[in-house]
């Protein structure tokens, strides 16, 4: 490690950053009671908590996003104030959001370069502001086109931008929350390396995970939220997964779920050289065939974006197939409306749960129903019967352990968490014939992980088919009876899980054939 | 711009508060214009209060005023609720009143109580045929509410002004050589009741109050109003649901139409006791199929907070007639300072949307995934 002052960005370095006694309140919820964190130069420091625990609020309480009720913010010792992201900005503090805020339509430099005072007045300098993402990028590896379009970047590179923004509006600290959720494993490998350099130049990283292994391979020192409240902050090297695991949520905790055997029944769903479209006009699905069984959970494989998005949907009616039929239980219901396929008893958890799954500005309790809310008993006569209403948000709230002050509260003030804790408590409740599960665990903590495996687990058992989409080999190895990768919209093959190996997963996925190699 | 977002609390309290701003700013260069017109402005004002407040038979105008205001905002809350923007109140009020009327006029032999009954039935359904076309249209052919509403409220005025100078004219001036365009009076039997007379205080405010009520339970309380407000907020998710977005933004649309045209019926049954018009659409409904949208707005798009909000507005127009006369300024001050108020309070509602976005583009929730495509909802929802 360099001992100059300065970034290798020019800016000066946070040695050390410091929150005391930081309380904050929402109604009904006590989401920071009196914590103590504080980053240091050079070091990934993560923070660690079950959904709901505090960890987003805490981050932003230090982006200036939200107000403390009380405590303070030191900086190099010195008290500072920070009542809104342009302090925290000026004072050296970025943040990431796991929902990136970037102008598809634009180039990654006038993205960058969007909301910054231009050296040329109001006109925007483009070439400077190139220029300096290109020094940028060299300096912490990370390969970048500054005149490449949004829309055309993969997930894991629009995370690169938005590193590149925070570096180019001067963060000496930096703040990570949940960046891995929604990228491959060859882009978490990716990030480390760039986190690896960023650290080793000087700066400061906080970062938030589920995912424990990641926790363990990049971070210095841990520091475990729980119930809002700080529960201790430990170096990483005296601790193993299993330790963190039990030590955040206070009891032992499995990975391996137990999947029982389950003799498969008939076909439940089948796909016959299905071929649909994608957003972008690219092929979709290119004629996709698929036989799913009773009490069987078929896994689906593959890099996102491979027409995974584009299959749930067109199974479930929400994209229109152009050729090829959809079979539900002997009934064919290609093409038919969203409305029908769902009453046969279809369910389906979205990837973008947020966008398409909920409404945000629903309480808790109506978002609860949004399937079956025109049906007795939670309608009657077109009148919603609110007790019955009532009681089935109080039965999902409490079987899925759902973090939140009441179920009036409207569903976006919940934790990341808990808001896709209630699109996979009502599709699973509602007993359905076929569920279509579109990386079911993506943001639930280890325990809420856990409890949602069970349930698929004991829907197999209870007979139902399931499609499990997911980028996690390892939870598609916990739970699939059979594993079919997906690779630019054609199945490249579907293997039974106990001759899969994670080699072989891996030659599909990049469109290769083993025999072939 | 940032230091306003001091708090979360502050920063909701400042979004309630907007349209009250918005007024007060519009009074206040109201006052500067009065000022340069060398009137006092607190002469003024207290003429305005007067006007609106000071006897009961002030009272009774200002709640006879706010009567078809309130009934147009129950519409409005629906349709905006369901992000449908209806801007075609007046033209639904018109439709509603010609039905109504045609119904007092030729069903002459029934009980007052029952002409009354399919009278207002009828301006229900005049309004929800005027407000369902272009609703239809916005669901099957993508045209733009805002200008469809707009250009069938120009169709309702000529239809208006080619009736009542022909087919509904009213015998006597056809047969006189006056010729003014208007209908025959009312029977006094279909008159909507007095409840306080002298003043003009009639029963359609009590029909409207129980409306709104009405509304909050349709709103809250059905599956339907469940639905519209679920394909106002996140059409992608109610599709998911299994709910056909088009069709409720056409019935968002439609009863929001409903109310606008009871409005007018309510109107003529009410106030006027027939139909009579200067050639412009405002000479009957008085503007209020575009001050009921402000009223809702005023009131949060909740059909009773409405109710004080229609309230305020109406005393707003009936004080400014009075202020008017006392202080000598000219009507198009008034018109002015009626039109600032509108602009101040919708651009304020404009602005608390914009607030909201900024608010949530900065918090974004962190397990929300970055976007796709959007898909075309309502293209798909046609095309299959
Ligand atoms: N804007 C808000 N309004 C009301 N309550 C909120 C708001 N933001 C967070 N909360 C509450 O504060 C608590 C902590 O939420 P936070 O988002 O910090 O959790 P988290 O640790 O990030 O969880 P997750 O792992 O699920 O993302 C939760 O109970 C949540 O309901
Ligand atoms: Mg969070």
């Amino acid at each position: 490690m360099s001992e100059t002052d300065n970034l290798p960005s020019g800016r000066s370095r946070i040695h050390s950053l410091e929150m005391r006694g930081i309380t904050k309140r929402f109604p009904g919820v006590l989401a920071s009671d009196h914590v103590n964190f504080d980053v240091k130069a050079g070091e990934v420091h993560a923070l660690l908590g079950e959904n709901g625990a505090g960890k987003s609020t805490l981050m932003k309480i230090l982006y200036g996003l939200y107000h403390p009720d009380e405590g303070e913010i030191l900086i190099n010792g010195k008290p500072v104030r920070i009542s809104s992201p342009t302090d925290s900005i000026n004072l050296g503090i970025g943040m990431i959001h796991q929902h990136f805020m970037l102008v598809p339509t634009l180039t990654v430099a006038e993205n960058v370069a969007l909301g910054l005072p231009s050296s040329r007045g109001l006109l925007t300098d483009l070439d400077v502001v190139s220029k300096r993402i290109v020094d940028l990028a060299d300096i912490y590896g990370l390969r970048l086109d500054p005149s490449a379009y949004v829309w055309q970047l993969s997930v894991g590179q629009q995370q690169r931008i938005e590193i590149i923004k925070a570096l180019y509006r001067g963060a000496a600290l930096l703040i990570l929350d949940e960046p891995t959720a929604v990228l491959t494993p060859q882009e978490v490998d990716e990030l480390f390396v760039i986190m690896r350099q960023m650290t080793k130049d000087g700066h400061g990283l906080v970062f938030i995970s589920h995912k424990l292994h990641e926790v363990v391979e990049i971070c210095n020192r841990v520091s475990v939220l729980r119930d809002g409240k700080m529960i201790g902050t430990r170096p990483t090297s005296e601790t193993t997964k299993q330790d963190l695991a039990n030590w955040m949520v206070g009891r032992e905790v499995g990975f391996a779920p137990d999947r029982g055997n389950v003799q498969r029944g008939e076909i439940r769903l089948k796909l016959e050289d299905v071929k649909c479209g994608s957003d972008r006009g690219t092929p979709g699905l290119r004629g996709v065939s698929l036989d799913i069984h009773a009490g069987e959970i078929l896994g689906i494989a593959g890099v996102s974006g491979n027409g995974q998005r584009e299959l749930a949907e067109a199974v479930t009616g929400l994209r229109k197939v152009i050729s090829g039929k959809v079979t539900l239980e002997g009934g064919e219901i290609t093409n038919l409306q969203p409305a029908e396929i769902t009453e046969r008893l279809l369910s389906y958890i979205p990837e973008e749960r947020m966008k398409d799954g909920m409404i945000k500005d629903f309480t808790v309790a109506e978002n609860l129903i949004l399937r079956e809310h025109h049906k007795p008993p939670y309608s009657n006569y077109g009148f919603l019967n609110l007790k019955n209403i009532s009681a089935n948000a109080d039965m999902l709230i409490k079987k899925f352990r759902v973090k939140t002050p009441s179920q009036e509260t409207m569903a976006k003030n919940l934790s990341g968490g808990n808001i896709q804790k209630i699109v996979l408590a009502r599709e699973i409740s509602r007993t359905p014939r076929v569920i279509i599960a579109a990386q079911p665990t993506r943001g639930l903590d280890i325990g809420a992980t856990e409890y949602v495996r069970e349930q698929l687990l004991e829907q197999r058992k209870l007979g139902t088919a399931i499609i499990l989409i997911s980028e996690d080999l390892d939870e598609i190895f916990a739970l699939s009876d059979r594993i079919a990768v997906l690779y630019e919209g054609s199945v490249m093959d579907i293997v039974p899980r106990a001759s899969a190996t994670p080699q072989k997963l891996g030659m599909l996925m990049a469109g290769v054939h083993p025999e072939n190699a | 711009m940032t230091k306003i977002f001091q708090s979360e609390w502050m920063s909701h309290l400042v979004d309630a508060l907007l349209p009250v701003f918005a007024t007060l700013a519009a009074l206040i260069i109201g006052a500067i214009m009065l000022l340069v017109l060398g009137v006092n402005p607190i002469d003024a004002y207290a003429a305005l209060w007067d006007g609106a407040f000071g006897s009961s038979n002030a009272f009774a105008e200002t709640l006879v005023k706010a009567t078809p205001l309130l009934l147009v905002a129950l519409g409005i809350c629906i349709s905006f609720r369901g992000d449908v923007i209806n801007i075609g109140g007046e033209g639904q009020m018109i439709i509603g009143a010609i039905l109504a009327t045609w119904v007092g006029l030729n069903f002459t032999d029934l009980p007052g109580w029952l002409v009354i009954t399919i009278a207002m039935l009828a301006g229900f359904f005049g309004g929800a045929v005027w407000g369902g076309i272009p609703g239809f249209l916005k669901a099957y052919f993508n045209v733009n509410e805002i200008l469809s509403t707009v250009m069938m409220n120009a169709i309702a005025v000529q239809l208006m002004n080619f009736l009542l100078r022909g087919p509904m004219i009213d015998p006597a001036q056809a047969e006189a050589a006056s010729q003014i365009p208007q209908t025959a009076r009312l029977l006094d039997a279909f008159r909507l009741a007095r409840l306080m007379p002298p003043t003009r205080l009639h029963f359609g405010a009590v029909i409207a109050v129980v409306l709104a009520g009405l509304v909050y339970i349709l709103l809250w309380r059905t599956t339907l109003g469940y639905r519209i407000r679920a394909v106002g907020q996140n059409p992608h998710a109610s599709r998911y649901a299994g709910i056909q977005v088009s069709r409720y933004m056409v019935l968002a649309l439609l009863l929001s139409g409903a109310f606008a045209g009871l409005a007018g019926a309510v109107q003529v049954y009410g106030v006027n006791y027939r139909m009579i018009t200067d050639g412009s659409a405002s000479g009957f409904t008085g503007s209020a199929g575009f001050n009921g949208i402000v009223a809702a707005l005023f009131g949060g798009l909740h059909p009773i907070w409405s109710i004080p909000a229609s309230i305020l507005f109406g005393a707003l127009l009936v004080g400014a007639n009075k202020m008017q006369r006392i202080v000598q300024v000219p009507s198009a001050l008034i018109i002015a300072l009626n039109g600032l108020v509108v602009v101040f309070v919708v651009s304020s509602e404009i602005l608390r949307k914009q607030r909201q976005r900024k608010r949530l583009a900065v918090a974004k929730r962190d397990d929300e995934l970055p976007p796709s495509g959007d898909k075309q909802i309502q293209q798909a929802e046609a095309g299959s």
